[in-house]
């Protein structure tokens, strides 16, 4: 990540000091300027001091690097109070000597400035609390407050030059706090003296939703992030989120899930999808979209595969419930921990927060698929070019992971149905659509798959049956009106059994008669043959008995010559 | 502040109690210019307003930098007044003796803020 300044670059490379903090330090390319000052800004609130604090108890809990907190705002018990929250126990870290606090109070009303001054008080007090546990970090926090305190800027910029050049020389990695200005970095000033490293926070009201965001104005020597990146704190501290890497280089695999809807699979070329892809099922009210992306969950937690449910509509009760409706019971993979429900109005918080949540929730639970059901409630958060922003961003982060991940889209059947709200189809590799078939005075659900890439794929209408034990896929009858669903296509399907018996019967019958003349016909030769053997037996009657004549006429000729002594001779 | 001041009217230093001992406190850092100065502006006041009642005790953080957090000492030089309450800090070598005097409360006058 460091950038080369020459050709001396690599004995030059900037040593950097981790936060610790999740995120922040993949945007800085490895941590904050180590042995140096870094100059933190934002305006009141957004978060400054929990960085710092962050930044200091990673440190000394992480890193073995003991730090020093110098607050010039709150007291230390208020502090550690307000970090208790965020999972912090800095009591127990300070009991360890790995954390010191010490508290500069100025208080204008109780000092009077007369005449020249230093300060050194200052500088003894935090080399006192250095030195004390050999500290590797400094914090203060935020040091401005001394200009309210004291009157002589003149001595105080020529004061503070000269700590930050002492902090340096201590070879203490710093935080420097300070407060968002009018058109300035900070109030007064800081960030010209601390020019190594300038991070900038912010904490933003749009929609009447507030995202905080950091960014990394300058870090001198390093190459480093330079987007806002949306923070969170949590229970947890601070998570940055620097996803902004839409490079498309994302590892594929040819691996396949399966969608949980067998039939699915068939159509999908027989496999399911492919691991790691983007599924989109959109559909207009009603269609069965959730169905879907029940039954794909179901399969992932089947196979033993974490799932990450992402419920912007529903509570998980009432999911479970409804699913339980149509035969299938998540509730024991929520109770062996692999489906994570997590529930959220979308207008609850801005984009960059949900991003950043579901970020979160990627890294802790690790699942191999996630659902977000629906998208299209995002793009009223923050309109639609936001929210496909923020969706691309968000599709690439589950790809880079290698996590499948099923979309459902509310469609609007007025705008178009292969048209969905956040315009994220682009982006999908797969895309199922889901839609409502009026026929015959009802309504029918229909599904088909509109696009998958890389697998020969169904470009078959398949009626989509919710059945008490899940989703059923059945062929669809095409008619001479079109296609056939529900209960015409059940009359089909009977007119159709009955042209089937009818035409068996007619077979049947046509078969019984040829038999019949068979029969007939055998009878027949029967007695044509019969009336030849009685001939031929007439026939030879005659023959022997005309062949005896001849015998006997030339016997009696013999007998006859014998008797008249003929002599001719 | 205002009632500070208030209070300070009442308490009019001419009309005090002149068996009051006062209980100052010089916070330096080494033998600086400044601290020199300092010590020097401070003993000449407390001699001429408060001859043989007064304390002034001169810490040395560079010797006991432990000490620089108990009375919230930034700046060197700070002189701390412990005693008479209320608690003033006056940061300075102390150079206008007029305005010392009033941070003391040994005299009346307008402060600048």
């Amino acid at each position: 990540m460091t950038t080369r300044a020459g050709s001396r670059a690599e004995d030059l490379r900037l040593a950097k000091a981790p936060t610790g903090i999740s995120g922040l330090d993949e945007i800085t390319g490895g941590g904050l300027p180590r042995g140096r000052p870094t100059l933190v800004c934002g305006s009141a609130g957004c978060g400054k001091t929990l960085l710092a604090m962050e930044f200091l108890i990673r440190g000394a809990t992480a890193f073995d690097e003991p730090g020093v907190f110098l607050t010039f705002e709150e007291s230390p018990e208020e502090l550690t109070q307000n970090v208790r929250s965020l999972g912090f126990d800095v009591d127990d870290l300070v009991a360890q000597k790995k954390i010191v606090l010490d508290y500069v109070r100025v208080e204008r009303a109780e000092i009077e400035e007369i005449g020249d001054y230093d300060l050194e008080g200052l500088f003894i007090r935090l080399g006192l609390a250095i030195d004390t546990i050999g500290a590797k970090r400094v914090v203060l926090d935020t040091i401005e407050v001394l200009f309210s305190g004291l009157t002589n800027t003149a001595i105080l910029r020529s004061e503070l030059r000269r700590l930050f050049r002492w902090l340096k020389d201590k070879g203490v990695t710093a935080i420097i706090t300070g407060e968002r200005g009018d058109g300035t970095l900070t109030r007064h000033g800081l960030e010209e003296y601390v020019s190594d490293c300038v991070i900038v926070l912010d904490h933003r009201i749009t929609d009447q939703v507030s995202t905080r965001r950091l960014r990394v104005v300058k870090y001198r020597g390093s190459a480093h992030g330079t987007n806002e990146y949306p923070f969170l704190i949590d229970a947890d501290g601070i998570s940055v989120m620097p996803i902004t890497s839409l490079e498309l280089q994302h590892q594929v695999s040819d691996e396949r899930v399966p969608s949980g809807i067998p039939r699915l699979d068939v159509m999908l070329g027989g496999q399911g999808y492919f691991r790691g892809s983007t599924v989109l099922v959109s559909g207009t009210a009603g269609s069965g979209k959730s169905s879907v992306a029940a039954h794909f969950a179901d399969a992932s937690c089947r196979r033993g595969e974490r799932c990450l449910y992402l419920a912007f509509e529903e509570s998980p009760g009432q999911i479970i419930r409804n699913m339980r409706s149509i035969g299938l019971d998540l509730q024991p993979w929520v109770d062996q921990g692999l489906l994570r429900y997590h529930a959220s109005r979308a207008n609850q918080y801005g984009l960059e927060m949900h991003l950043a949540t579901i970020h979160k929730l990627v890294q802790i639970h690790d699942p191999k698929s996630v659902v977000m059901d629906p998208i299209s409630n995002l793009s009223q958060v923050g309109g639609r070019a936001d929210a496909t922003a923020m969706l691309t961003r968000l599709i690439d982060f589950l790809k880079v992971k290698g996590i499948t991940a099923v979309l459902t889209c509310l469609t609007d059947s007025q705008a178009g149905l292969e048209r969905t709200d956040a315009d994220v189809s682009s982006l999908v590799d797969t895309w199922l659509l889901l839609r409502d078939i009026e026929l015959g005075g009802e309504r029918n659900r229909a599904m088909y798959v509109l696009k998958a890439r890389g697998m020969p794929h169904s470009n078959q209408l398949r009626e989509f049956l919710l059945t008490d034990h899940g989703i059923e896929l059945t062929d669809v009858y095409l008619g001479p009106e079109g296609v056939l669903t529900g209960s015409a296509r059940q009359a089909q399907e009977a007119r159709e059994r009955d042209a089937e018996t009818k035409r068996r019967q007619e077979l049947e019958a046509r078969q019984r008669e040829l038999q019949r003349k068979r029969e007939v016909l055998e009878a027949r030769i029967q007695a044509l043959r019969k009336e030849f053997e009685s001939d031929e037996e007439e026939a030879q009657r005659v023959l022997a008995q005309a062949r005896d004549r001849a015998e006997t006429i030339a016997e009696d000729r013999h007998r006859m010559a014998i008797s008249r002594k003929e002599n001719r001779r | 502040m205002i009632e500070n001041t208030a209070n300070y009217l009442e308490d009019e230093p001419e009309t005090r109690n002149d068996g009051e001992v006062w209980s100052l406190r010089l916070y330096v850092a080494g033998q600086t210019p400044k601290s020199v100065t300092a010590f020097a502006n401070l003993k000449r006041i407390c001699e001429e307003h408060l001859a043989g009642r007064y304390t002034i005790e001169v810490i040395d953080l560079i010797e006991q930098p432990q000490l620089a957090a108990g009375d919230q000492i930034v700046a060197i030089p700070t002189l701390v007044r412990k005693l008479p309450e209320p608690l003033r800090r006056i940061v300075g070598d102390l150079r206008n003796t007029e305005r010392t005097l009033v941070g003391l409360h040994l005299k009346p006058g307008k402060r600048e803020w």
